[in-house]
């Protein structure tokens, strides 16, 4: 079926903003590949099905909407108590000297920048593989006009047990950037690695990132998306999940007009473990779509979604979770819950969950809710001396705990919470 | 201590009233029972004077130590020394118990302008009177209230009372749902506060309570009004001959 004329244009437009970068034989042919599938696809827009509660339009204009740089003076950069493998991308471009040499027991760490432009390289036959394979069943033209047109990112492997986490750290600087990442993690067979993410990255940010998790790897990751408020963001995480292993991940969003986090994972091997989590936090213009597609292909295996959204002054929460059960799947054991507390009436959820299942022995249950603050556990708390504001925050912080609860470390874990905590007492 | 006087409370809701000008002196030192018939007013006093909303005072005043509470939020009454037991416990799912208790114990220091307790001592003294109430440490770390049977609601109600040392205990049918052992746990627990600087109002629909927690003054409550006052001895008339009698001779 042709494309409309207007998302032919839509499209064109956009890609002539872009740079098409030069590399290397294998990356061109990515790139080639990825611009043919967008191609073929064209940008999404508001009649598009699987953008019905979010409207793409200020992730596909040519320019990026401007955005102002938000400056924290309220506490330390994030994650500075965690001894990690820091690096540095400030408005997309990776900036060597704030980084930390990318130098860390069990990780071999490097530049898509220069890595594209070398003929041998592990992440040659990735690099687009697993966002290819998330364009079915529903399209995600965005990634594939991340993997075309990134010039930057990191491409990490971990071979054994990483030594420390790496961390990705996303600055941003100029009202106007446009950034553009593409990272590629491979975790080799029985090796684990940590990924951290935070910051806020750029006016407009297309993140891809491609996971893939060998026989008995463990992959956590851990993402703090900036507070800036006007900043705009499209991330994809695209993984595949080998046998008896684990893909754990966490996202705590706070502000920002306009966020859409999408995860495509494939469990392929049986007995593997995957948990994604998120709780978003938005106050006035805020619009937060979380967009989740699991697919089981094999036996044995657990998955759960959990996502939380504190919603106030009219601001947006959205969440589309899938779980798809293949044909063989068995005992599969699925979970999804997405709840939205609603701390007043202008603000809304909008909650598209959705099983399906081809398998007969399997357990997957989902729920959505969303709400207001319980005014008799509020009354309760107010009784015994707790300040209505404080008793507020109380409840709040104990309706995303099952998120939080999701992140396996302690310290990153208290790190995430101290952020939460900060953003319910500058937003009461 | 606790000062109520020609007390005329409405719901907010619909025009109904419930109670129609109630006069009540609770001395420091002294426990004073209310008991009455279902419908009473008995539930609703106790939350006018905590504060909870869907009432409306339309006459009469409340007063802790000369202070009026009713133009208080329901915070400032616990920090000025009110206490509510209630009647039915809230689970707070993800909220600990611990945490809850100290960030209750610290709010109430603080806005009583006192430093806030250290972690250390805070931990010291929950334990030991968690001790006494039979509370083990996984109900401390539990959420609160949640899981708990109807009997660890109730002492966790008095724990609090216990670790927040209010001046004014208010006890809203602290004995329903208890069996004879748990309300004899309860009672030694309200018991150990008695105190001279401290005043009990127990509300309840049973004598046997009061067997346990004895009262120096008696009151019986019918129709939104206290209808009679005495001694111990009014109690255990109501336990022989029901509220009828007494209603009937007051009419």
């Amino acid at each position: 079926m042709a494309l409309p004329q207007a998302k032919l244009d839509a499209t064109e437009a956009r890609l002539a903003a872009l740079p098409v970068p030069d590399g290397a034989a294998w990356a061109k042919a990515a790139r080639e590949d990825a611009l043919a599938r967008l191609r073929a696809m064209g940008l999404p827009g508001r009649r598009d099905e699987y953008w019905r509660f979010t409207n793409p339009a200020d992730l596909i204009l040519p320019e990026a909407p401007e955005a102002a740089v938000f400056i924290s003076t309220d506490y330390g950069p994030l994650y500075d108590v965690i001894d990690r493998v820091k690096l540095v991308f400030v408005d997309g471009v990776f900036d060597a000297e704030a980084s930390d040499d990318p130098v860390a027991a069990g990780l071999e760490i490097s530049r898509l920048a220069e890595a594209s432009a070398t003929d041998i390289h592990w992440a040659k036959d990735l690099y687009g593989t697993l966002e290819a394979r998330g364009q079915v069943p529903v399209q995600r033209p965005l990634a594939a006009l991340n993997t075309a047109t990134a010039t930057d990112g990191v491409l990490i492997r971990a071979t054994g047990k990483a030594e420390k986490p790496v961390s990705l750290v996303y600055l941003h600087r100029n009202t106007t950037s446009d950034a553009t990442l593409h990272h590629v993690i491979r975790v080799e067979e029985g090796a684990e690695l940590t990924v951290l993410e935070n910051g806020p990255a750029a006016a407009r940010f297309n993140k891809c990132m491609e996971v893939d998790v060998a026989d008995g790897g463990a992959f956590h990751h851990i993402r703090a998306q900036g507070r800036d408020h006007e900043r705009r963001a499209v991330t994809h995480m695209f993984a595949r999940v080998g046998k008896e292993s684990t893909y754990k991940s966490f996202t705590l969003t706070a502000n920002g007009v306009l966020t859409r986090n999408e995860q495509f994972i494939e469990i392929t091997g049986d007995n593997s473990v995957v948990h994604v989590a998120g709780a978003a936090l938005g106050d006035g213009d805020f619009h937060h779509d979380d967009t989740v597609f699991i697919t089981h292909d094999a036996v044995d295996c657990e998955s759960r979604q959990v996502f939380k959204k504190v919603l106030r002054n009219g601001a947006t929460g959205v969440f589309q979770g899938k779980i798809l059960v293949k044909p063989g799947a068995q005992k599969t054991d699925g979970y999804q819950i997405s709840q939205a507390l609603l701390l007043d009436e202008d603000s809304q959820f909008l909650a598209k969950p959705e099983l399906e299942i081809y398998a007969d022995d399997v357990a997957c249950s989902h729920g959505s809710t969303s709400g207001a603050i319980d005014e008799t556990a509020l009354f309760y708390l107010r009784a015994r001396g707790i300040p209505k504001s404080l008793a507020q925050d109380l409840l709040t912080l104990a309706f995303v705990a099952e998120a939080i609860d999701e992140i396996e470390d302690d310290a990153i874990a208290a790190e995430i919470m101290s952020r939460l905590e900060g953003w319910l007492q500058r937003h009461r | 201590m606790l000062n109520i006087k020609n007390l005329h409370v409405s719901l907010e809701e619909e025009d109904k009233q419930i109670l129609r000008g109630v006069d009540l002196e609770v001395h420091a030192g002294k426990v004073h029972a209310i008991m009455g018939p279902n419908g009473s007013g008995k539930s609703t006093l106790s939350y006018v004077l905590s504060g909870r909303d869907g009432y409306e005072v339309t006459e009469g005043s409340a007063t802790l130590e000369g202070a009026d509470i009713l133009d208080m939020e329901p915070e400032e009454r616990a920090a000025a020394g009110l206490f509510l037991a209630f009647q039915y416990p809230v689970e707070i799912p993800g909220v600990g118990n611990m945490t809850f208790l100290r960030t209750a114990v610290n709010a109430q220091r603080k806005a009583r302008g006192e430093d806030e307790v250290s972690a250390a001592d805070f931990l010291k003294q929950i334990r030991a009177k968690a001790k006494d109430l039979k509370i083990d440490a996984d109900m401390l770390k539990r959420a609160v209230n949640v899981g708990f049977s109807g009997g660890e609601k109730k002492r966790n109600e008095i724990l609090q009372m216990a670790m927040l040392e209010p001046k004014m205990c208010i006890l809203d049918e602290t004995d329903s749902g208890l069996d004879v052992d748990a309300m004899k746990l309860v009672a030694d627990g309200v018991n150990a506060l008695r105190d001279a600087g401290r005043g009990f109002l127990v509300i309840t629909h049973y004598q046997r309570l009061l067997d346990h927690i004895k009262p120096d003054v008696v009151h019986i409550m019918a129709d939104g009004k206290i209808v009679k006052t005495g001694g111990p001895e009014l109690a255990l008339e109501v336990e022989n001959n029901g509220y009828a009698d007494i209603l009937a001779e007051v009419a």
